[in-house]
This record gives structure tokens, C-alpha cells and sequence, in this order.
């Protein structure tokens, strides 16, 4: 399904598409900044693009983007105030991990939830399944008798013998 | 004239379709064998039909008939053969035909192979196999039909999209989708159960080879599509967290825990209800992945809503289906008698644990996938949820899996020695902490996490072979015996340790890649060098090359290592004079299983060019873990005890004169 994907890619950047994201003149001389830039920008949305962040993207947008994380970071913000001043402008979407809080809070407990709930789930199937302990084929549905006949065809019971056999 | 013939044959497809959904249904409901019989040849009919269907799109592209819309907008008479043929499902309705093409394929496998299967049984599976079929078939002809003309047809087509020119796009799709849906056959096998009100160890003996082979074909699938993204996207990425791409790794995990509960329910005839439950639940989430990407709804609920024919048919079958199959499954299922009693440390207590961690992973992934969408729609507001979100959660999800997988195989059904397991375990534990210490040792001061990761892989990968030491007695007995045991061993037995080493390996590649790849962005003049990992980069110049439909400008670059020439690398840019798009191709040199990935960007005014390098190593273990785990599958399906388990009705004694009665 990746086809579409791609096809999905390549509509929203247009004729442009593809060349590198990150161009050799954004990266600034600080290896360290140059890489919490490179981090920050892996968590952040490209807008106009669906589901990239702006470490990967093309788009003019993204390129703004990265500009203006490098320079808030050069001007001496922490991670966390260029995360803030982010999402102050673009909104929550622009977070490719979002925030924890009472309307995200189903996302991010649902791999505890999900886990959780099959664990009790498991336990009672078990308690279940230990206090009705398996009566031995007494209530299995009997063979038809087309399939009286096919047991008897393959064990080479000869037709004028046939009996019940199971 | 190819065209009508095509668009009718799928009319008299879906005529077949319906009576195949109808007549065999009421028959297995009367116990009456003429009407389960119609089952048979309908599937096959069924399949020419849309075969016939099929052949005559893919006759269309062939010829560059460019009065069919669909070749039209998808076409172009410059373009290579093999992408002609490609070009048929590169597009939404050609997708939706190979969909039902695959779909059909099953039907009539289950037709044809299906002669051990009970009359009733076979006929519930076909019949609801048909209805699926019946929609899909419906949902082609009603909103997605590929064989529409234009009246004056034009004299060129506005060709394929460029980056869809590619072999990828003639494996992963086919591959995909034989995976997809492969997994209506466990799907129509658990309905027809719940329908029958029975189901035992036969059933999922059924079961088990169909859903082996779409998830064998799933897998390769999934991995195909992720090394075609990672060569041809060009920023080195080989898996984004994408819906489209969630939508397929959800079957693959649903796949994966139905697998193993089978093997439970079949060895043991426990867990029956869940199996039937898994069957259920993996077919619906190929049935939300083809909602996902086909109806718009992931750019935003709100183009979904402008434009909603498509959407709202998928929907419609969906909630069909997926609210169908469930609602049965709550009527049912508790008619449904639970067997098989198990201590916790035991081999269904290990296959139980591998369920509960990949169910949640799947839930994750799930969940994760559409919260954006259920927020949006429910109070307007837009979030992301991306590749961070995906790696936090869904990976400390795998570790369980991967440490407890070996225990597995070394427990005995019903009660297991987990000391025992442990001891076996203990060379494959030693080994991983010298994996680790080794790794500690050789990059100290990376990340911390990363050692482990390379400990646990090493002990996911020789714990697998763990089964097979012990069963060949290959460090005890001579070389010759260990041989013969090694022969006498079920190939499900191989099956399951190469699978499981598959996926060690493909986390060892994952590990690998994610710790030590090496980017540099550079802009180079020609003749100058960079330096990546140990190898010398020159900039030799740029050539221009033409293709078929398409223009060239490559940059060469020569590759040395410790000053002598190893390789000419030649990153591309494409230019389809067609739709005035481009595509960058990027060159790949591979050294065992590290590849150096050269792509280019712009040219700058000043002569120079910008490029990016990477250096990746192990970066293919990730695909060839996939492809080992594929391997793995296809042994486990060649096993003695599902090729002749239920033996054919004797068709010696068929020849044989018979006694009159």
C-alpha cells in the first residue's frame, strides 16, 4: 500500500518533488544545536504534508520550519521553549508525539488498556474454563450419516458391513 | 471491443457471485447436496470470469488503448512493457480489480483443494467468501469502473506517475494483496464455523495452511513495500509510521497471533473461541487498511466527507462485514465449547503470552492510527500522531515477545519446565551477553539502550535455534546421526526456529541502522571528496542519459576505500517530460549487508550540488529478516501433517469396480 503512500507524497509536493529535505546551507556550525535541531525536527509535523515531519520533508513549509527551530535555537531556547512556541503558533497538530492530556489520555494508555484487558480477559477464561472442566466428547455433535459413510470409505470398512462406527 | 468484453465478464462475475452466496448457504442449511454443490463451480466460474476481466484491462494497457479512461489517465505508449503491465494496478481501479482478482483465486483454491473439506463446512466457507466478492465485485462496477471509455479516444496518455515506474510497484502490490486477501479465507472458514455452530481441531487444521500462506505472502509484502520506499523515497527512511503503511503491519500482527493460536487450537483444542475471534478480527483490519487508503479519509475527514461515493460504499461493506462477522461471533461464540485445560508455564501458555503482546501491539498500532481521525471528527480538533508516538509505544511492546520467543518452542504442551527451558536457553543467554559486552566495548559511548537491543536480538536469533540443537543432538552425537535426526524432524519444527530467527535478525538489522547509520548533507563542487564512514567520495561530474520516457542527470561519483577505487556510484535525477515531474534514484553500494546510499538534491548556481549520504550498516538484515521469516513460513507449509493430515477421499479405490448395492 506503500504505492499510494508515495503517490500521496509526491501530489502534495508537485513537480518539485523530490529533493533532500535538509539542505547543506540550514545546517548550522554547532554540531551539537545542528543535532537537537535535527531531533527537534523529527518530532515535528509538516503541515501540508501527510503524516511527514519536517526533518523529511521537501515542502517550502517544512524548510521554514527547520529554519526557524535552527534559529530559535541559536538565539538560545531550550528544546522544550521551541516545542512551546511551535504549537503557540501552528496548534497541537504540528507535535508528531502528542501531548499527554485528558483527550489524549485514551491514546496514550492504550497499549497498558489493551494489555490490560486481555490479561483479565485471559484470567477469566482460564477460571472459566478450569471449573467446567472438558467432559470428553460426550456433547460433540455426532457425524451425519454421509459422514458415517466417508469414515467408513476411508478405515475400508466394505459396504455390506457397515455399521456405526464412531 | 476488449474493454465491453472485460467490464461484462465482471457483470457475469458478480451474477455468479451472488447465486454462489445464496444457493450453497441454504443448501448447507438444508443438508442438501445439490445446492452445496453449486458452491464448486460457481468459485471457479467466478474466478475465469474476473480473470477474463483482469486479462482484458491488462490487454488494454498492453496496446496503449487510450480510449479506456482508466489507460488513459494511467498510460503512456513510451512507457516499458513490464510497467504497461504494472501500470494496471498502479491506480485505484486497476488495485480494486486485482483485489477481487486475488479474492476469487482463493475461492476457487478452496474449490478446487478444498475435496477433505466437509460438504457443509465447504460450503458455508464458499458461499461467505462469495459475499465478500459479491461486494467488492458490486463497489467496482458501481463507483470504480475501470473499463469506461471516452468517446474520440486520445492519441497519448497522460502516462504512469513517475515514481510508481518502478519494478516495486510490479512485486509489493501483487504480494500485498495476495496477503490481504488471503486472510477472507480464515475470515470465511471462522463465519461458516459460527454459522455451523461447530468448530474442532479439524477446523483449524483447515485453517492453518490458508492463514500460513497470506501471512508468508503478507510478510513479503510488507517488507517489499518498506525497501521500495527506502530506495526510492530518497531520504534513506525504510518505515514512516504512515497510515497506509499501519493499515498493512495491523493484518500482519493479527496475522502473526492467529498463526500461533491455531497451532493451539489444533495441537490442543483450546482457545477456540479466540482463534475464531482472530480470524475474524484480522480480515476486518484488511478491510479498515482498504477503507484507510482508498476512501480519502486519512488526508482528512473533511475530503472524505466532499467526495464520498467511495468512501461511503467501503464503508458500508465494512460495517457489513466487520459489525456481520462480530455480531455473529456474539451470538455464537458462546455456543462454542472452550477444551484443553493448560498449566500458565506450558507451550499454550508461551502461544497465549505471544498473542497477548501482539494483540496489544496491533491495538496500539490501531488505536494510534485512528485517534487523529476520531478526534477530528468528534471535536474538530486536529491532531498528529506520527513515527515518535509509534516508537515509544509499539516497541517496548515487541521486547516481551522477543525474550519470552524462544521459551516457546522448549516448553511441552500442558505443563512446561521453565527451569528446564532456562538451562537449555543458557549458551543462547551467554551469547547475547557477550553480544552486548562486545557491543558496550565497541560503542561505549552511544546509546544506552542499543547494546541490549543487540543482546536480546543475538538471544532471540540463537535461542531459535535452541529446538533444533537439542532435537539433532548436533553437539553431542557425530555429524552423520545429528544429519539424519536433522531430516527426521517435521519441517514445522525448522519452520518455526527459521521464522523465529527472522525476526531477530530483522531486529538486529533495525538496531543497527537506527544506532550507527552515518547522514552527511553536503554540497560538492566536482572533483571535490567527502568522507563517509570508511569511504572516500569523489565528485567526478554530472552525465545526462536518456531513458525511454524519461530524461537523465546523473552525478558519478567514485567510491574509495583506504585509496583504492571500489565502486562508480551514480545517484539520478528523472524528468518525466509526460507530467513534467521528477524522481531521484538513489545509488546504493552494498558491502555484505551495510549499503552506502548516495541521493542528490539540487544543483546550486555555483556548479556544486547538493547531496545526501548515508551509511547503513546491517540496514538489509531488516528485509532479509523478513524474507528468512517468509522462508520459515513456507517450510512450516510444506510440513508432512498438512500436506497428507487429512488425507484425500481414496481415489484408488474410486477406479476399482464398486459392489452394486
Amino acid at each position: 500500500m506503500l504505492v499510494f503512500r508515495i503517490l500521496a507524497v509526491a501530489i502534495a509536493l508537485g513537480a518539485a518533488w523530490p529533493a533532500l529535505a535538509v539542505q547543506p546551507e540550514e545546517i548550522m556550525s554547532d554540531p551539537a544545536l545542528e543535532s537537537r535541531a535535527r531531533a527537534l525536527s523529527k518530532e515535528l509535523r509538516c503541515m501540508v504534508c501527510q503524516n511527514q515531519s519536517i526533518d523529511d520533508s521537501d515542502a517550502p513549509l517544512a524548510r521554514d520550519l527547520r529554519v526557524l527551530v535552527r534559529e530559535r535555537l541559536s538565539a538560545g531556547d531550550s528544546d522544550a521553549k521551541v516545542i512551546d512556541y511551535l504549537t503557540g503558533r501552528y496548534g497541537e497538530f504540528v507535535l508528531l508525539r502528542p501531548r499527554f492530556s485528558l483527550t489524549n489520555a485514551l491514546l496514550w494508555f492504550a497499549p497498558l488498556i489493551a494489555l490490560i484487558a486481555g490479561a483479565i480477559g485471559l484470567v477469566f477464561a482460564l477460571r472459566r474454563s478450569r471449573a467446567a472442566p472438558e467432559i470428553l466428547d460426550a456433547s460433540e455433535p455426532s457425524l451425519s450419516a454421509a459422514e458415517q459413510a466417508r469414515v467408513a470409505e476411508l478405515l475400508g470398512v466394505p459396504k455390506g458391513k457397515r455399521k456405526k462406527v464412531v | 471491443m476488449i474493454a465491453e468484453i472485460g467490464h461484462y465478464a465482471l457483470v457475469l462475475a458478480l451474477g455468479l457471485a451472488i447465486i454462489q452466496g445464496v444457493a450453497p448457504l441454504i443448501g448447507a442449511r438444508l443438508r442438501d447436496d445439490t445446492l452445496m454443490a453449486v458452491a464448486g463451480p460457481t468459485a471457479l466460474g467466478q474466478f475465469a470470469f474476473i480473470a477474463i476481466s483482469f486479462a482484458a484491462l491488462t490487454a488494454c494497457y498492453i496496446q496503449s488503448d487510450f480510449s479506456v479512461v482508466n489507460v488513459y489517465e494511467n498510460s503512456h505508449s513510451a512507457k516499458p512493457l513490464i510497467y504497461k503491465i504494472s501500470g494496471v494496478w498502479g491506480n485505484h481501479e486497476g488495485s480494486m480489480l486485482l483485489w477481487v482478482l486475488i479474492l476469487a483465486l482463493f475461492g476457487a483454491l478452496v474449490a478446487a483443494f478444498g475435496g477433505n473439506l466437509p460438504a457443509t463446512l465447504k460450503a458455508n466457507v464458499l458461499g461467505v467468501q462469495s459475499w465478500i466478492a459479491a461486494a467488492f465485485v458490486a463497489f467496482i462496477l458501481g463507483t470504480s469502473n475501470p473499463f469506461l471509455r471516452i468517446v474520440g479516444g486520445p492519441l497519448e496518455g497522460r502516462d504512469l506517475n513517475p515514481i510508481l515506474q518502478d519494478i516495486g510497484l510490479a512485486v509489493h502490490p501483487p504480494l500485498l494483496y495476495i496477503g490481504y486477501v488471503g486472510l477472507s479465507i480464515s475470515f470465511s472458514f471462522a463465519v461458516a464455523a459460527l454459522i455451523e455452530g461447530r468448530i474442532d481441531a479439524a477446523w483449524a487444521r483447515w485453517v492453518r495452511p490458508w492463514t500460513l500462506t497470506a501471512w508468508l505472502f503478507l510478510t513479503l509484502g510488507v517488507a517489499m513495500g518498506s525497501y521500495w520506499a527506502y530506495y526510492e523515497l530518497g531520504w534513506g527512511g525504510w518505515w514512516f509510521w504512515d497510515p497506509v503503511e499501519n493499515a498493512s503491519l495491523m493484518p500482519w500482527l493479527a496475522a502473526t497471533a492467529l498463526l500461533h493460536s491455531a497451532v493451539v487450537m489444533e495441537k490442543r483444542n483450546a482457545l477456540k473461541v479466540w482463534t475464531v475471534l482472530l480470524a475474524i478480527l484480522a480480515f476486518s483490519l484488511s478491510l479498515i487498511g482498504t477503507f484507510l487508503v482508498r476512501s480519502g479519509v486519512l488526508t482528512s475527514v473533511h475530503t472524505f466527507a466532499s467526495d464520498p461515493s467511495r468512501g461511503v460504499f467501503i464503508l458500508a461493506i465494512l460495517i457489513l462485514f466487520i459489525g456481520g462477522g462480530l455480531a455473529l461471533y456474539a451470538w455464537r461464540a458462546p455456543t462454542l465449547k472452550q477444551g484443553g485445560l493448560f498449566a500458565p508455564i506450558s507451550r499454550e501458555g508461551a502461544l497465549v503470552f505471544n498473542n497477548l503482546f501482539l494483540t496489544a501491539a496491533c491495538a496500539t498500532v490501531f488505536v494510534g492510527t485512528l485517534y487523529p481521525l476520531a478526534i477530528e471528527a468528534l471535536t474538530g480538533a486536529k491532531i498528529s500522531v506520527g513515527a515518535p508516538f509509534f516508537n515509544l509505544t509499539f516497541g517496548p511492546l515487541f521486547v516481551p515477545i522477543l525474550l519470552v520467543m524462544p521459551f516457546g518452542p522448549l516448553l511441552a504442551w500442558k505443563r512446561g519446565d521453565a527451569l528446564g527451558a532456562a538451562q537449555r536457553l543458557i549458551s543462547a543467554a551467554a551469547m547475547a551477553l557477550v553480544a552486548m559486552a562486545v557491543t558496550f566495548a565497541i560503542a561505549g559511548g552511544g546509546p544506552v539502550l542499543a547494546p541490549f537491543g543487540i543482546g536480546l536480538a543475538v538471544f532471540a536469533m540463537v535461542g531459535a535455534m535452541a529446538d533444533l540443537i537439542e532435537r539433532t543432538a548436533v553437539m553431542r552425537v557425530a555429524p552423520a546421526v545429528a544429519l539424519t535426526r536433522a531430516r527426521g524432524l517435521p519441517r514445522s519444527a525448522w519452520g518455526t526456529a527459521i521464522a523465529h530467527f527472522g525476526i531477530g535478525l530483522t531486529m538486529l538489522g533495525i538496531i543497527c541502522e537506527s544506532t550507527w547509520g552515518i547522514e552527511r548533507i553536503v554540497s560538492l563542487k566536482p572533483n571535490e571528496a567527502v568522507t563517509v564512514s570508511s569511504y572516500d567520495l569523489t565528485f567526478d561530474g554530472m552525465i545526462s542519459r536518456d531513458g525511454p520516457n524519461y530524461r537523465q542527470v546523473s552525478a558519478k561519483f567514485t567510491v574509495r576505500q583506504g585509496g583504492n577505487v571500489i565502486e562508480v556510484m551514480e545517484p539520478s535525477k528523472r524528468n518525466f517530460t509526460t507530467r513534467e515531474t521528477s524522481t531521484t534514484e538513489a545509488a546504493l553500494m552494498t558491502r555484505g549487508a551495510s549499503q552506502l546510499y548516495v541521493s542528490l538534491g539540487d544543483a546550486n548556481p555555483d556548479g556544486s550540488i547538493a547531496v545526501r549520504i548515508y551509511h547503513k550498516p546491517l540496514v538489509l538484515f531488516i528485509w532479509l529478516g523478513a524474507v528468512v521469516m517468509a522462508f520459515g513460513g513456507l517450510l512450516s507449509l510444506t510440513d508432512r501433517r498438512l500436506r497428507v493430515g487429512a488425507p484425500k477421499p481414496a481415489r484408488k479405490s474410486r477406479g476399482t469396480l464398486q459392489p452394486a448395492e
